[in-house]
């Protein structure tokens, strides 16, 4: 369970976007991971194929749990046999292939830059070499140069595995005992929860699905009739749940389901309502408690100053009469762009303090605070806005505050942001005044565009304008900086075309 | 377009662009940014969707004209 942000302690799996046996890639999205926040799509840290969920839906565990086990080559499927059906105590630590170990692993905020690249960790032909012997490079720890694992090593781990004799290098970890004895049930982790839920043995089922799985209809089927129909009339609404999980409300649509597998089915499609409703309070919790750690740890400092948006403003508009309705720009675009190429320049601004420390980043990846329906907000990242073109970040933006609303992020987007931006004046403020998202060290607030009476060489006149606020970390820089760094952020907004 | 099709087009594009503002919320009166809470984008995508059902399209400058559901309503009415 990766970090999805710096506040998060736990997460909730609620859907999984592939399946025991599927290849899959560094970054292929592998499930769907409900947090206090919003619900959020994580990526795999590792290539190979997955073996084997440790976690079913529904189960909320701590970050840095391992929820999946990803081996390197299909021969470290596990054999499918039965066996007791794998809790989280079935496995001591050590018995976890390392992969799982690192898949736990949590993402620091720095996101994947900050750690060692895992792919990195042997050079491709090695790679090809193992794979080819049927070596899982994950298990190999080498001796070449930070510990990359080298040919020699592959070679010794292969050579290991295959006579079994002779003392294996201990690097090489074979399966252990305990799992190659456990006579496992293959079973999806809906039957498994759907099981538990109604107090059948796995053990006792045959199974009907790909490679003798235990399916829902298989353990429904154990289920005696009777008790099945005192479970409850809960199925009058039919089951809509996306692909896999689907089947046992096709199997039996006359049936009254369980509630059990009611509830488990009616899981996904009911995310987006819980992400909009009964989500509201533990966001509102989240939010605060964030807030909380942010005004007890950063000391802030607050400026503002009003951006002249005459140029800007006056460019949109004849700009958005050229465009069709689709790509017309709002004010936000410009001011965002201006804020990320201001970061860009300004690296007191941009990064995030951690471990008493503050690493400036690199990149600058806008957080944009999104007002949720519902109450409370999410900051989620649009990536190297700076390099954006304003039709680039104007369609990301779209993009972005529509999936955050729906409740569909992913991990990256919530865990990078190394500045964030409050738009509040698109509802009518006049200025804002943020709280800092820890570990970030800066927060821009925009106002509403008004029209203001403006003086301008000993002449008054009208402009469209907007105040601009600051707030930032005094660990890391102080008034001066901060001052210059929203003089920039006006003196861009004053050639708009070259946003 | 007559006002009645109108509302119904409006009340329609608003459901889609916010589906959690209730019946209810959409009286005549109600401001688009301050009492549905509409942001700059939703409000954009709710031209957009107006302009596809009913063919409106509604120009920036005439934004100013359409900051409530009536005037929506009178806006479509008057350029459908």
């Amino acid at each position: 369970m990766p970090s999805l942000g710096a506040d998060m302690e736990h997460g909730k799996v609620v859907e999984w976007l592939v399946k025991p046996g599927d290849y899959v890639h560094k970054g292929d999205l592998v499930a769907a991971v409900d947090t206090d926040k919003t619900v959020m799509d994580i990526e795999s840290f590792q290539e190979g194929v997955v073996a084997e969920f440790l976690v079913d839906i529904g189960d909320t565990v701590d970050v840095g749990t391992p929820i999946a086990r990803i081996t390197a080559t299909p021969a470290e499927l596990p054999p499918p046999q039965p066996a007791p059906p794998l809790t989280s105590g079935t496995l001591s630590p050590d018995a976890r292939s390392p992969l799982a170990a690192k898949e736990a692993t949590p993402a620091h905020p720095g996101g994947p830059a900050g750690r060692p690249d895992e792919g990195g960790k042997a050079s491709p032909p090695v790679r090809h070499l193992a794979h080819t012997l049927g070596v899982d490079v994950g298990r190999i720890s080498g001796s070449g140069p930070g510990g990359e694992v080298t040919r020699a090593d592959v070679e010794r781990a292969a050579a290991a595995s295959g006579t079994k004799a002779g003392p294996a290098p201990e690097a090489v970890a074979e399966v252990p005992p305990e799992r190659a004895e456990t006579r496992r049930v293959r079973s999806s982790p809906l039957a498994r929860r759907l099981a538990a839920e109604l107090g059948v043995n796995l053990q006792g089922i045959a199974g009907t699905g790909p490679g003798g799985a235990v399916t829902e209809d298989d353990v429904l089927s154990a289920v005696p009739p009777r008790g099945r129909s005192a479970k409850g009339p809960g199925a009058a609404k039919p089951a809509e749940a996306p692909s896999s999980e689907a089947p046992a409300s096709d199997a039996e649509p006359a049936e009254a389901p369980p509630e059990a597998l009611h509830e488990a089915v009616e899981e996904a499609p009911q995310r987006v309502k819980t992400a909009a409703g009964g989500k509201a309070e533990s966001l509102r919790q989240a939010v605060g408690a964030l807030m909380s750690r942010s005004k007890k740890e950063i000391p802030h400092y607050y400026l503002s100053t009003t951006l002249d948006l005459a140029a800007a403003t006056a460019w949109m508009q004849a700009a958005n009469q050229q465009r069709p309705v689709s790509s017309r720009l709002v004010p936000s675009a410009l001011l965002l762009k201006a804020t990320a190429l201001a970061a860009k320049e300004a690296p007191d601004m941009n990064g995030f303090f951690t471990r008493g420390a503050f690493q400036p980043s690199g990149a600058v990846h806008l957080g944009v605070a999104v007002a949720l329906r519902h109450g409370g907000l999410v900051a989620p990242a649009l990536h190297d806005a700076d390099t954006l073109t304003l039709d680039e970040l104007m369609d990301q933006l779209r993009d972005l505050v529509s999936r955050a609303r729906a409740g569909r992020l992913q991990r990256a987007e919530m865990a990078d942001p190394t500045i964030t931006v409050t738009n509040l004046g698109d509802l009518g403020v006049e200025s804002v005044y943020g709280v800092i998202y820890p570990p970030q060290v800066a927060m821009v607030g925009f106002g509403k565009v008004l029209e203001q009476p403006w003086a301008h060489n000993g002449m008054l006149g009208i402009r469209h304008a907007a105040i601009a606020t600051l707030s930032a970390d005094h660990r890391v820089s102080d008034g001066l900086r901060g001052g210059r760094f929203l003089a920039r952020i006006d003196e861009l907004l004053q050639k708009p075309g070259e946003l | 377009m007559n006002e009645q099709e109108a509302r119904r087009a409006v009340e329609a594009a608003i459901g889609k662009v916010a589906p959690d503002v209730g019946p209810d919320d959409l009286e005549g009166g109600a401001r688009l940014r301050q009492d549905l809470e509409l942001d700059s984008l939703d409000f954009l995508r709710l031209v957009e969707v107006i302009a596809e059902s009913t063919g409106v399209d509604i120009p920036e400058v005439d934004y100013p004209a359409v900051g409530t559901v009536d005037g929506l309503v009178r806006y479509l009415a008057g350029h459908g």
